[in-house]
């Protein structure tokens, strides 16, 4: 695939805060690619340093082989989504996406053509006379990219789109917004901070925090082998404990020895193990790998959360099977299920659910951290 | 800021300084001229502390400013608790007209429809003379509610609701929640609507030229009269003196309008974040 | 029960805004309709609209600057006049504030709130004084013409002339055309400019294109505030102007000095229906202006 614009080690600070600390990414043609990150973790500044809002401290920007760095907006042939669609209200919806082409002085009636090809294609066809403060959110959000779109640009950037939408549009817009870019081949950088939204719709995931790049894949590469604490915990839930490696295909945690998939780590190098809550099979304890005491249930439709306490660690398991609370279970774990990462400096933040924020964690247990 | 701006700003704010800084320099003249500066001297101040009528008319200003101030407070504020709950559109709607008028007409039509109305009542009466400090006070009361309205009617609109709500809901009749709740919320608003209302009627000259009766003379009538004879820097000393109370006025009047908004916008943070 | 919680918290509002409501009856509506009363009667109080037409067929003898006299409508002269005078006004208002006002909404939070204060202060100023205060710099021997004598250059004859009238009206109600227009450009999100920019558009276009139609309200705002007052103003023409220019405002004053009230009354009706008839236009040209694309 074509590369279509590349960072190249870029840092960018707002006085004192390091936002984004030596950034590398290539990004290419006909791609779908998602910063996905925390609030605060750099993803938006990543967007706005490619659309020419904000300009690196140090390092490239470059666009199809050109270096951009010090290129204004409006030079770029890059298109933006705004998080609150930034509609001219003093227009209406036929203006509003007219607008680009009539500061190229495009003739009248291919204009005309353009911007009616455009509001079929966001299915606002009709739309054209309204008003657009009388319009919904989401159609607001539809005009906004119709509008983004018929200039035609290699590469489109959305800021957190689809977040002021309720959840079922969301959903719809998530499928509409990926058969547009299936549709017309134009490079997507979407900016998230709704893991379940990269998960479905990208084509790459760029996880990020604290203004470093934590891991870029595909959506399974990210679910499944996560690189590090941060992004087994930001990604869908985990349960992280200590373990040691202690041979290929063989690791120790919680007190026993469990075969893996996982190889390539140095003998007993300390790591983390990352199981999902829904690989977790519960047994009768004489059956169990593992056993331990179940603390809560919730029951969340789908299935069953419960919280279980196993030699002081707090798993979460997942589970269609009738569980209760109080009871002492046992739980088995098929070698794929446990997945090995390298230590990092997330170690030991996540993965314990005694409580889910960082909050109350803080609350019940001011200074100390509780692994094992 | 880029280089022309500042120049631009310069220059502006030099033309709208100009008259000031000579207003300034040549109440302190030594001489008596208005265009030639040749020495330092305090003379005219003792002067205008020595002028009777002038201090008189200070008086009367201060007074009359002082109640037109108390009376168009009380009514503007009890007028925009009214407005605010207003439901039907065309009360409101009218209401606004209302309150527009006064703002947007001249004053010199405000000042001679009163004194129309006012010689009209008065010979109805067979007084021989109609106009007075009522007249002049009810002229200033007028053309300063609807500016105490202006402040306290947006502060009503943003409060939150809520507040009041809750009062109620722990007990508070709706009286005893305006009171305890409401009001505090919207005091600033009450204060700056005040203080415009007294700068406003301090500084008022057609409408009073109009409605005022011969004995009472305010300091912008008097001011008018000096200025038909020839001046000496002494009108300069007043004008100073007025000068520096207005904006000592303005100054605070702004430092608790700035506070007050923090104050809320914070709370608007806080309510976003959860 | 509940019905008559609501009627009498209604009623008690009702009653707060009654005083206000009685008041502006009695002193801000009935006051205009006895305008419009003594315009059309006589000092008998009879109807007549002798003093209406008084106005416009009204005729005295004008030196011109050749020494010839001609015989000119008074009072359409001296209104004409006064539009000019207004208008020229206005529009240099305009074009001197709106860059200032933008320069204000773009600066820094710390120094907007500086310059805002900055343009209020001349308002602080007594009206009467600070027209005077004008007087005395653009005098023949005034300060002005003080400086350049002194730097060798030969004085300008200017006081007495429409421009230092313009210069004065311009001076006092500077303040009122700045503030709407800065409020409201101090509130455009700045998101859409950036959307502007995203889209293609240079420096000018986001002006010409964005910027200028949003702040139409604030530039309405500006006229009404400068137009209104600078049409009526009866003060400054007399000082500035070396009472060689009469007003409207001059004549409204003239003929109340004169106790010639019903005549007074028909000048003061004419503007009132003038300045409601201009002001219905502005709006009108302004809405159409903003919200009709482009």
């Amino acid at each position: 695939m074509k590369k279509i614009i590349e960072l190249r080690n870029i840092s960018k600070a707002f006085g004192d805060e390091t936002v984004l600390d030596c950034i590398s990414l290539d990004i290419h043609d006909n791609e779908f690619i998602t910063l996905l990150g925390p609030s605060g973790c750099g993803k938006t500044t990543t967007l706005r340093i490619i659309g020419g809002f904000e300009f690196p401290d140090e390092g490239d920007v470059v666009f199809m082989g050109d270096r951009i760095n010090d290129m204004p907006p409006h030079k770029r042939h890059v298109n933006t989504v705004f998080q609150k669609y930034a509609l001219f209200p003093h227009l209406n919806v036929f203006e509003n996406v007219a607008f680009p082409l009539r500061e190229r002085k495009v003739p009248k009636s291919k204009i005309k053509e353009k911007v009616d090809r455009m509001l079929s294609m966001v299915m606002l066809s009709g739309f054209a006379e309204r008003r657009v403060t009388s319009l919904s959110g989401g159609q607001q959000q539809r005009v906004a990219i119709a509008r983004a779109l018929v200039n035609e640009p290699k590469v489109l950037l959305l800021d957190e789109p689809l977040g002021a939408l309720d959840l079922k549009l969301r959903k719809d817009m998530q499928q509409e917004l990926k058969k547009i870019q299936k549709n017309t081949g134009i490079t997507f950088i979407f900016v998230t901070h709704d893991q379940e939204e990269a998960l479905s719709m990208s084509d790459t995931i760029v996880v990020m925090s604290e203004g470093k790049i934590q891991q870029i894949g595909t959506p399974s590469d990210i679910y499944n082998e996560p690189v590090n604490a941060f992004v087994a915990d930001f990604i869908g839930e985990s349960n992280i404990l200590d373990g040691v490696m202690l041979e290929d295909y063989r690791v120790s945690f919680a007190g026993q020895t469990f075969e893996c998939l996982d190889s390539g780590f140095a003998r007993n190098e300390p790591v983390d193990v990352v199981i999902r809550p829904e690989d977790v099979d519960i047994v009768a304890p004489e059956r169990g790998m593992l056993c331990g005491t179940v603390t809560s249930v919730t029951f969340m439709g789908v299935h069953n959360e419960a919280i279980v306490d196993i030699k002081g660690f707090k798993w979460m398991i997942q589970t269609t099977d009738p569980v209760e609370e109080g009871a002492y279970i046992g739980i088995t774990l098929e070698p794929d299920a446990i997945h090995i990462m390298k230590k990092s400096k997330y170690s030991g933040m996540f993965g314990d659910y005694s409580s889910f924020s960082n909050e109350l964690e803080e609350l019940s247990n001011p200074g100390g951290a509780e692994n094992e | 800021m880029k280089l022309s701006a500042k120049i631009y700003s310069a220059i502006i704010f030099g033309f709208l300084f100009a008259p000031i800084v000579v207003l300034l320099i040549f109440s302190f003249n030594e001489s008596k001229s208005l265009s030639v500066f040749s020495g330092f001297s305090w003379k005219w101040y003792e002067e205008l502390l020595r002028d009777r009528n002038t201090l008189e008319s200070v008086k009367n200003t201060l007074v009359l400013a002082a109640s037109a101030t108390v009376i168009s407070t009380v009514m503007g504020t009890l007028a925009a608790v009214g407005i605010n709950k207003l439901r039907s559109k065309w009360y409101r709607a009218a209401m606004n007209t209302v309150t527009d008028i006064p703002m947007t007409n001249p004053d010199i039509i405000t000042g001679i429809s009163l004194m129309l109305m006012f010689v009209f009542v008065g010979r109805l009466f067979g007084a021989s003379t109609s106009l007075n400090f009522f007249t002049m006070l009810i002229a200033h009361v007028a053309f300063c509610t609807p500016y105490v309205i202006l402040q306290v009617l947006p502060k009503l609109q943003q409060m939150d609701k809520a507040l009041p709500e809750a009062a109620m809901d722990l007990g508070c009749t709706p009286m005893r929640a305006f009171l305890k709740v409401e009001l505090p919320e919207i005091m600033p608003g009450i204060i700056t609507g005040a203080i415009m209302a007294f700068t406003l009627s301090l500084d008022d000259f057609v409408i009073s030229y109009f409605t005022s009766g011969n004995g009472f003379e305010t300091l912008p009538i008097r001011i008018y009269g000096m200025t038909k004879k020839t001046v000496t820097p002494k009108m300069y000393a007043l004008a100073t003196i007025i000068f520096f109370v207005t904006m000592a006025l303005l100054l605070i009047s702004n430092f608790i309008d700035n506070e007050d908004r923090k104050r809320l916008s914070e709370v608007r943070k806080k309510n976003k974040k959860s | 029960m509940k019905k008559s919680c609501i009627s009498r918290t209604q009623g008690t509002y009702r009653a707060a805004l009654a005083p206000y409501s009685v008041w502006s009856l009695l002193f801000v509506i009935v006051p205009l309709v006895f305008v419009a009363y003594y315009a059309f009667t006589d000092n008998s109080f009879s109807f007549t609209t002798e003093n209406i037409t008084r106005f416009f067929t009204a005729t005295s003898n004008m030196i011109q600057d050749d020494g010839t006299t001609t015989e000119v409508r008074t009072y359409l002269l001296i209104f004409g006049r006064s539009l000019k005078l207004a208008v020229i006004s206005t529009l240099a208002c305009l074009v001197l504030g709106y860059p200032i006002a933008y320069i204000m909404a773009r600066a820094k939070e710390k120094t907007q709130k500086t310059m805002v204060t900055l343009i209020m202060i001349p308002m602080w100023m007594n009206f009467l004084i600070r027209t005077y205060a004008w007087m005395t710099i653009l005098q023949d021997t005034g300060i002005i013409n003080g400086i350049l004598t002194k730097v060798g250059l030969n004085p300008i004859h200017v006081i007495g002339s429409e421009t230092a009238v313009i210069i004065g009206m311009v001076y006092d109600y500077f303040p009122y055309m700045v503030l709407p227009i800065y409020s409201i450009l101090a509130k455009l999100d700045v998101k859409l400019l950036e959307a502007a920019r995203d889209l293609g558009c240079g420096t000018v276009s986001v002006l010409r294109r964005v910027v200028f139609p949003l702040s139409m309200p604030g530039v309405v705002s500006g006229i009404t505030m400068v137009l209104i007052p600078s049409i009526s103003t009866f003060y400054i023409s007399q000082k500035l102007g070396n009472g060689k220019f009469f007003l409207i405002g001059d004549a409204i004053e003239g003929q109340y000095v004169a106790n010639n009230l019903h005549f007074a009354a028909a000048i003061a009706f004419i503007l009132m229906l003038i300045l409601l008839v201009g002001m219905a236009i502005v709006k009108y040209v302004a809405a159409k202006y903003v919200y009709g694309g482009e």
